[in-house]
């Protein structure tokens, strides 16, 4: 099975399918902790018991599910020194510090706090239980925030320059990375779509209970928070997904031609594909039905700017590869002379360029000697998977427009009091409960696979990034983790059926009133 | 502007001061994770272990993560070759570690006694394999590790797992399993109810007196039977982070060259020594406890320490390749980058200690098996 696949493809895999297991649980884990601070701040102002028990309720999923997503995302901090070294050496300088500041600022937070969610209830105040209860959702909600800083910066690596003393990526200027437009932009749009999840986990479950009438004070109530939320964190989605595109134009064109199977440059304003077959070798899209200036209007916001398309793109990444060249050149001078100054001056005028000349290492270890035909390969090189791309992004929009549509309906019928009797809408939820992870995975693929072949777009090439592993190593950890995943997923998803079973009165009893906080621990 | 050469100093410093924050906080967690299946018998005596460190250890393990997170941010190249050179081991470690949360969640969830049994010896696992990785990877950095570095420093390791399993790695890993069993019992001493706390109280005196032991023997090993590195060319300071611009060569007994050149690192090991010897002394009878965790935390810090020093200014040396050897002067981030970490470091880390503390105090009192009965449906 493994012979045909090199260790840069084993490496790939691993990543994508751990970053895509840990990402079952990161969703859930940022929208129900937002959804169990707004529940108990119901229960605060309300001082009803039910309120705290349905805190308590869903807080004992977000345990189950929290747990799993702070055991995979070890992994993930540990993989790129471990699949990734020479990433890790190439742009540690850059991408190693949000890390480090998300364990500082934010996860430590959150971890440190869970706990007292937990245990606290019994030992403090209302008020103070509550302060807790926030700063776990702000701990897990910062944590997204720096760890996306590192992953914008993938995409879109600025306040950075190439050091050749150390043969590294350097920061220049460390508030240009915080302050990420792609950065910032993906951050909304994530922990947006972690909102939705978190609301139609609530929603699917408590109407699990309203069909079959059980807990119906409980699910009632949950229900009405949930879809308020979730309309709200929808509604975002959409938005702030269009923000990204519109930014994907500036930084990351490729991207956007290629989810739009865009092959030639049209005239401005461009048309929207909604549906087509691409056909990435023969470089067209069939059967393609478009809609005018609809591309043009979302991606530019304007009518007469023009979206480029692949072909225009591969022919100015040929141009970028010609003065990657240079830069590369200069730079095997400087380093057999380090006081060279002509080809100091060559490498820094060419500087960003660079990693476009490391693209032909792919094809040939001598790329000073590459030819016109090696560079229009390795140009064409640069254009990510179309047709995975095109469909993954219009099923989660698709998915992001269903959300909108089941919200809105639930909450207007909610205000005027028929959505118990609403069973079909009640079905439609029940049945809508894996489309936020069907969305939420897509995503993912749609921006990562988006940057292939790039792990820093224009800077480092995937197939370079890879550590000197041996291919055998990198199997029986990939076995090791599909096998030890897998277990984990199907004892998780029965814990959780098992928790839902049970209901709120078996997992959080509503204490009697003379039996109130009395518990605490023995001295 | 700090220069850059004290910049390298700080953060050598404070990867060492994050180690210790993971041996002492994590540390506990894990030496009671080790000590699950021989000092709690009944049902009711493991949940009271599982619950003395349920609430806490989620922030505990923050410092692995942190102290992960600080070596890539700061010492980038030592990340990329020490994850991608020890690679089976991580992978190891790794596996143990995700094991951890999930035996505490899915434990007792289910009761029945092969369900709980089972997850009882994962936990057990979860605390035993990075005891063991983690004292034998530090043994290794010690001796050197086969890695070499081309030019465009990209690393290449010519070992395996088993190279990693030598005689002094090994005793290094017991040293780190011993430290760790102690600091484990200490803290469920302090933290369990009876009967589990008095047995505690022995396995943390036996572990002390063998964490004693073991170093000794480390220390008389280290001195005769290990080679350790010395740079031979002049090194700047202040230089660029590239490996390859000195020379390296192997010395016998140089492991212990810098006690001779600053008495004062000397502290570290006494430390371990006075630690050790007072944290089993004051475990006596059971009712010093609290002064013993400090105890026991002194002589955690003074065996992390005591690895720093000897091995300075080396982090990671190369056994088959000495020049590549990765030390304090060559293998640290950019200035700017070292700087920003410093001031996120000195902004953040005290507020993590100020809510730490007010945590564990608002989870003050033992863990009895009263309240484990009375609580049993929300509990661990």
């Amino acid at each position: 099975m493994s012979t045909a696949m090199d260790i840069v493809q084993l490496s790939r895999l691993q990543f994508a399918l751990t970053a895509l297991y840990h990402f079952l649980f990161v969703p859930l884990t940022l929208g129900l902790s937002i959804l169990l601070g707004i529940m108990e701040s119901v229960y605060v102002m309300t001082g009803k018991e039910v309120w705290r028990q349905v805190t308590k309720f869903w807080g004992v999923l977000f345990a189950i599910n929290f747990a799993m997503g702070v055991a995979t995302g070890i992994t993930m901090e540990f993989q790129f020194g471990m699949n990734w070294a020479y990433y890790s050496h190439y742009v540690g300088d850059i991408f190693g510090a949000p890390l480090a500041i998300e364990g500082l600022m934010a996860f430590f937070l959150e971890a440190t706090f869970v706990g007292l969610f937990f245990f606290g209830w019994d030992r403090m105040p209302k008020l103070a239980h509550l302060c807790v209860t926030w700063l776990v959702a702000i701990g897990s909600n910062l944590s997204a925030l720096w760890i996306l800083v590192a992953n914008g910066w993938m995409l879109h690596p600025v306040g950075a320059h190439f050091n050749p003393e150390t043969m590294r990526m350097e920061v220049t200027d460390f508030g240009a990375i915080i302050f990420n437009i792609v950065a910032q932009e993906k951050f909304v749009h994530t922990v947006s779509a972690g909102y939705v999840t978190g609301a139609v986990f609530v929603a699917a479950l408590s109407a699990i209970y309203l069909l079959r009438g059980k807990h119906v004070e409980m699910a009632r109530r949950s229900m009405t928070v949930a879809v308020s939320f979730g309309l709200a964190s929808a509604l975002s989605v959409v938005v702030l997904g269009d923000a990204s595109g519109y930014t994907a134009t500036e930084n990351q064109k490729m991207k956007i031609a290629a989810i739009e199977a865009m092959w030639k440059t049209e005239p401005a304003p461009a048309s929207f594909t909604v549906f087509g077959l691409p056909n990435q070798a023969e470089r067209r899209t069939d059967y393609a039905l478009r809609v005018p200036w609809v591309l043009g209007l979302i991606t530019t916001h304007s009518i007469d700017e023009t979206v480029p398309g692949i072909e225009e793109l591969v022919r100015s990444g040929e141009d970028h590869i010609w003065s990657g060249l240079l830069a590369y050149s200069a730079l095997e001078k400087l380093r057999s002379n380090p006081s060279d100054a002509d080809a100091r001056r060559v490498l820094d005028q060419y500087t960003g360029d660079l990693g476009y000349a490391l693209l032909l290492k792919k094809i040939r270890p001598d790329i000073e000697n590459a030819t016109d035909a090696d560079i229009k390969k390795a140009a064409w090189g640069t254009v990510p998977n179309v047709p995975l791309l095109f469909w993954a992004f219009r099923i989660m929009v698709g998915c992001g427009f269903f959300f909108i549509l089941l919200f809105a309906a639930a909450f207007y019928l909610n205000a005027i009091g028929r959505l118990l009797s609403a069973r079909w809408l009640l079905w439609t939820m029940v049945f809508a409960l894996p489309l936020p992870w069907v969305a939420a995975e897509l995503g993912w693929i749609v921006a990562e696979m988006g940057r292939q072949p790039w792990v820093v777009e224009g800077i480092l090439p995937t197939f370079i990034a890879v550590s000197s592993v041996s291919a055998s190593n990198v199997i029986i950890t990939l076995v090791g983790f599909i096998g030890f995943y897998s277990a984990l997923l199907l004892v998780d998803i029965f814990l959780m059926i098992k928790a839902v079973r049970l209901g709120p009165n078996e997992i959080a009893p509503v204490p009697q009133a003379e039996a109130l906080p009395s518990t605490g621990a023995a001295e | 502007m700090l220069d850059y050469e004290s910049l390298r100093v700080i953060w050598w410093l404070l990867l060492g001061a994050l180690l210790i924050g993971f041996a002492v906080m994590d540390g506990f967690d894990l030496g009671a994770a080790i000590l699950l299946p021989f000092i709690a018998r009944t049902d009711n005596e493991r949940r009271i272990v599982l619950n003395t460190v349920g609430p806490v250890w989620e922030g505990n393990q923050v410092w692995l993560i942190l102290g992960a997170g600080a070596i890539f941010a700061a010492w980038p190249t030592l990340y990329a070759i020490a994850f991608s050179g020890f690679y089976l081991a991580m992978f190891l470690a790794l596996a143990a570690l995700i094991l951890r949360p999930v035996s505490f969640k899915f434990r007792s969830d289910v009761d029945d006694p092969r369900w709980r049994a089972f997850w009882d010896y994962a936990f057990f696992a979860s605390g035993a394999v990075p005891a063991l990785i983690f004292g034998v990877a530090v043994g290794n950095a010690l001796r050197g590790v086969p890695f070499r570095l081309d030019d465009a420093l990209r690393m290449t390791y010519e070992g395996g797992l088993p190279g990693l399993l030598n005689p002094f790695a090994l005793l290094c890993g017991l040293v780190s399993c011993a430290m760790l069993i102690m600091h484990g019992a200490v803290y469920l001493a302090l933290k369990a109810g009876e009967p589990v706390a008095a047995r505690a109280g022995a396995w943390g005196r036996g572990a002390a007196l063998a964490l004693l032991v073991l170093f000794i023997i480390c220390g008389i090993y280290a001195a005769m039977g290990v080679e350790g590195y010395t740079i031979t060319s002049k090194l700047a300071h202040d230089g660029p982070s590239n490996p390859l611009l000195k020379t390296v060569t192997r010395a016998p007994g140089a492991l212990l060259s810098n006690y001779k050149a600053y008495p004062w690192m000397l502290a570290a090991p006494v430390s371990v020594f006075v630690g050790a010897a007072l944290t089993s002394f004051l475990l006596r009878g059971g009712r010093r406890a609290g002064l013993a965790w400090i105890t026991s935390a002194v002589a955690v810090a003074g065996v992390i320490a005591t690895a720093g020093f000897s091995a300075f200014p080396f982090l990671l040396p190369s056994s088959i390749e000495p020049n590549a050897s990765l030390t304090v002067w060559d293998s640290s981030s950019s200035q700017k980058t070292l700087l920003i970490m410093l001031i996120a470091t000195i902004v953040f880390l005290p507020v993590v200690l100020i809510y730490t503390s007010f945590v564990y105090r608002v989870l003050r009192g033992r863990v009895t098996s009263a309240y484990v009965e009375k609580n049993s449906p929300e509990l661990y």
